[in-house]
């Protein structure tokens, strides 16, 4: 394989992976140090500018709600960072969930951004992990979780909050896979319009538009785009970047990163430790069509085996619900409640 | 006659306490207490025949006899400077705000081992509903560590929440070791924003070791929900208690069994609508700790 030639001409625009963070989840947050180390080498090499690592649900998502963590998110992310020579190593931050005393760890280890992620209708809650990221020194992201909750006008209101905070770049996260084609470009074209600051956009693979979602977000300005080796992630997976840097290189956008280069990690390191393989099966699919958080995929299966209850169910009673992100908890009530509805109908039958 | 109190802060939780006070036999209000004249809350103070001064704690230092007790409702950094004036004035100071100069209170599991202390403070909405969770579990088993995920719907977080959301973390993590009993406490607040807007949710999670009475587990906590929905009528179990298998990986080392506990909180509607009852449970606590304090100052005098 061919590494990245240093003479390249410049990208237009930034890859963010998100295989150790986003990836974390569809491996139940079981992670080791030597699979980090071998990512974020494979990664590095194939011209990776940004590497997010933290427990899927962000810094100390380790929980019974999220799932615990095999080893101590704060020892992968220092391997992480050892094993890097030109990519920044990032982190992800869901106020609530983690605090600003994760931010300062992650920092003396060397992370050099940190993706604030909240609820796309409640950027307020994050002014002040985003000024002290910008204190310790870090790039700071603001990063706007299920967007497709919220209308263009709504996000771009959300993400100027974000800006005044001291965001560097905005991020909207379809955390939901639930955005067509159509819904990205309004809400890219409406935001990129109303900001002085870089937009990016992350895009899960539920309704199977994650590369085309992303390639239309770059064509209506967006800047920065994120994805997972072999698409490895919540739901259905996050956007696949060996396909997306080679769907780049064939529209002629400069993304970077080598795409044969990728395409080997994929295959030889990711694909070997997945569980499952990342398919767009009934129960990721729901998730799209649903509007539901992609998390909630697996902790929905075991709860569905545990008390005897469709999966599906569960994940069609959730998106009526209007449970957001971090709502795992969720998961078990419903599941409860429709092991004894259909206890109560089988009685009464 | 009751234990003369005043309200400082005349914002949601001020006024929500103000009709909660208005229904006590063991307290006598006397003032809510605002800074500004205008507000919705001093209306209706002046409208029930309440004192409604808006010149802040200085009301309260000039007339150092009218109250034994004030229910701070203002916010942590406000407070500090109000513990200071009522500690001198040896006016009993009930902090709702998580300045936390005094010792956490929640109710039934420490309330009277604090009857006595200058102030007291009533942790976090979350603290309130949770702990008790927590001490009931911990009353029967070793809890090596116990989790809280509090929902409350974005309408009922305030500024104050909003823009220190890490205080809620730490002080209701901290309360489900000190008071709850856990040798480890994480706590996660999320917020809601669907419309009509959801009431607060609770869910606890703690760690079972090997060998414990599961059955123990779940009359304990029922009967302590039972004992908290006593002052906060909205407080109720969404499900009967769950146990799940794991083994568990947990902080505080490697559990065979959890256990689910799935609350509810609706608010009483006061002034705040029924959904606020993440609200509703701090300035019920309130009351309940104000009215326990009443009736011990009265044993003792």
């Amino acid at each position: 394989m061919t590494a990245v030639a240093t003479e390249a001409p410049a990208r237009d625009f930034r890859l963010i992976d998100s295989t150790l963070r986003d990836g974390s989840h569809a491996i139940s947050h079981q992670y080791e140090v030597s699979q980090v180390e071998a990512i974020v080498r494979g990664l590095d090499a194939a011209g990776v500018q940004v590497i997010e690592v933290a427990h899927g649900d962000g810094l100390g998502g380790s929980s019974f709600n999220y799932g615990f963590s095999k080893v101590n998110e704060l020892e992968l992310i220092e391997a992480a960072v050892n094993a890097t020579t030109n990519a920044q190593i990032a982190c992800l931050l869901v106020p609530g969930i983690g605090t600003v005393d994760d931010l300062r760890r992650v920092r003396d280890l060397g992370v050099g951004v940190a993706r604030i992620a909240v609820h796309c209708t409640e950027a307020d809650i994050t002014e002040q992990h985003i000024k002290i990221a910008h204190d310790l020194g870090m790039e700071a992201v603001g990063f706007l979780m299920m967007s497709h909750m919220n209308t263009p006008e709504g996000l771009l209101q959300q993400a100027r909050l974000l800006e005044s905070y001291g965001a560097d770049t905005i991020y909207i996260a379809d955390s939901a896979g639930a955005m067509t084609t159509n819904e990205v470009r309004a809400r890219v074209a409406e935001i990129v319009g109303g900001i002085n600051v870089p937009l990016g956009v992350h895009a899960h693979q539920n309704l199977q538009l994650a590369v085309a979602n992303s390639i239309a977000a770059y064509e209506e300005g967006a800047r920065n785009l994120d994805g997972t080796s072999a698409g490895l992630g919540a739901g259905a997976g996050n956007c696949p970047t060996e396909i997306l840097a080679a769907v780049c290189e064939k529209n002629g956008i400069n993304s970077g990163v080598n795409p044969l280069a990728l395409m080997d990690v994929a295959e030889e390191i990711t694909r070997p430790l997945m569980p499952r393989a990342q398919v767009v099966d009934r129960a990721g699919l729901l998730l799209g069509y649903a509007g539901v958080y992609g998390s909630f995929l697996l902790h929905a299966q075991k709860a569905a085996e545990r008390y005897g209850v469709s999966q599906a169910e569960i994940l069609l009673e959730l998106g009526a619900r209007k449970a957001v992100g971090g709502q795992e908890d969720m998961i078990i009530d419903v599941a409860v409640e429709l092991a004894r509805k259909h206890a109560a109908m089988e009685g009464t039958s | 006659m009751g234990l003369p109190v005043a309200i400082i802060g005349s914002g949601n939780i001020g006024t929500d306490l103000m009709y909660k006070l208005g229904r006590s036999d063991q307290l006598d209000l006397v003032a809510l207490i605002g800074i500004d004249p205008e507000s919705d809350g001093l209306a209706r103070a002046r409208a029930l025949g309440y004192e409604a001064p808006a010149n802040g704690i200085d009301w309260v230092s000039e007339n150092p006899n009218a109250v034994k007790l004030v229910f701070d409702a203002t916010s942590a950094y406000v407070h500090v400077r109000h513990a200071k004036v009522l500690a001198e004035l040896g006016i009993t100071a009930v902090d709702l705000t998580p300045a936390a100069r005094g010792p956490k209170v929640i109710p039934p599991v420490n309330l009277m081992e604090h009857l006595d202390a200058p102030n007291v403070n009533m942790v976090t909405c979350g603290g309130q509903a949770t702990t008790p969770m927590v001490a009931a579990v911990s009353r029967v088993t070793r809890v090596p560590y116990a989790e809280m995920v509090s929902t409350v719907s974005s309408k009922s977080a305030g500024p104050g929440t909003r823009q220190n959301i890490d205080e809620f973390t730490r002080t209701t993590s901290k309360a489900l070791e000190e008071i709850g009993g856990a040798e480890i406490g994480k706590a996660i607040i999320i917020l809601n924003p669907a419309e009509p807007p959801i009431l607060m949710r609770n869910t606890v999670f703690c760690a079972l070791p090997e060998g414990t009475d599961h059955d123990a587990v779940r009359e304990s906590v029922i009967s302590m929900v039972a004992d908290v929905a006593k002052y906060v009528p909205g407080y109720r179990l969404k499900q009967e208690p769950v146990i799940e298998e794991g083994p568990f990986n947990t902080p505080g080392g490697v559990v065979p069994h959890r256990v689910v506990v799935l609350l509810e909180v609706e608010g009483a509607g006061d002034y705040l609508p029924t959904y606020a009852g993440n609200l509703d449970i701090m300035t019920a606590a309130a009351v309940r700790v104000g009215e326990a304090i009443a009736t011990h100052q009265e044993v003792s005098a």
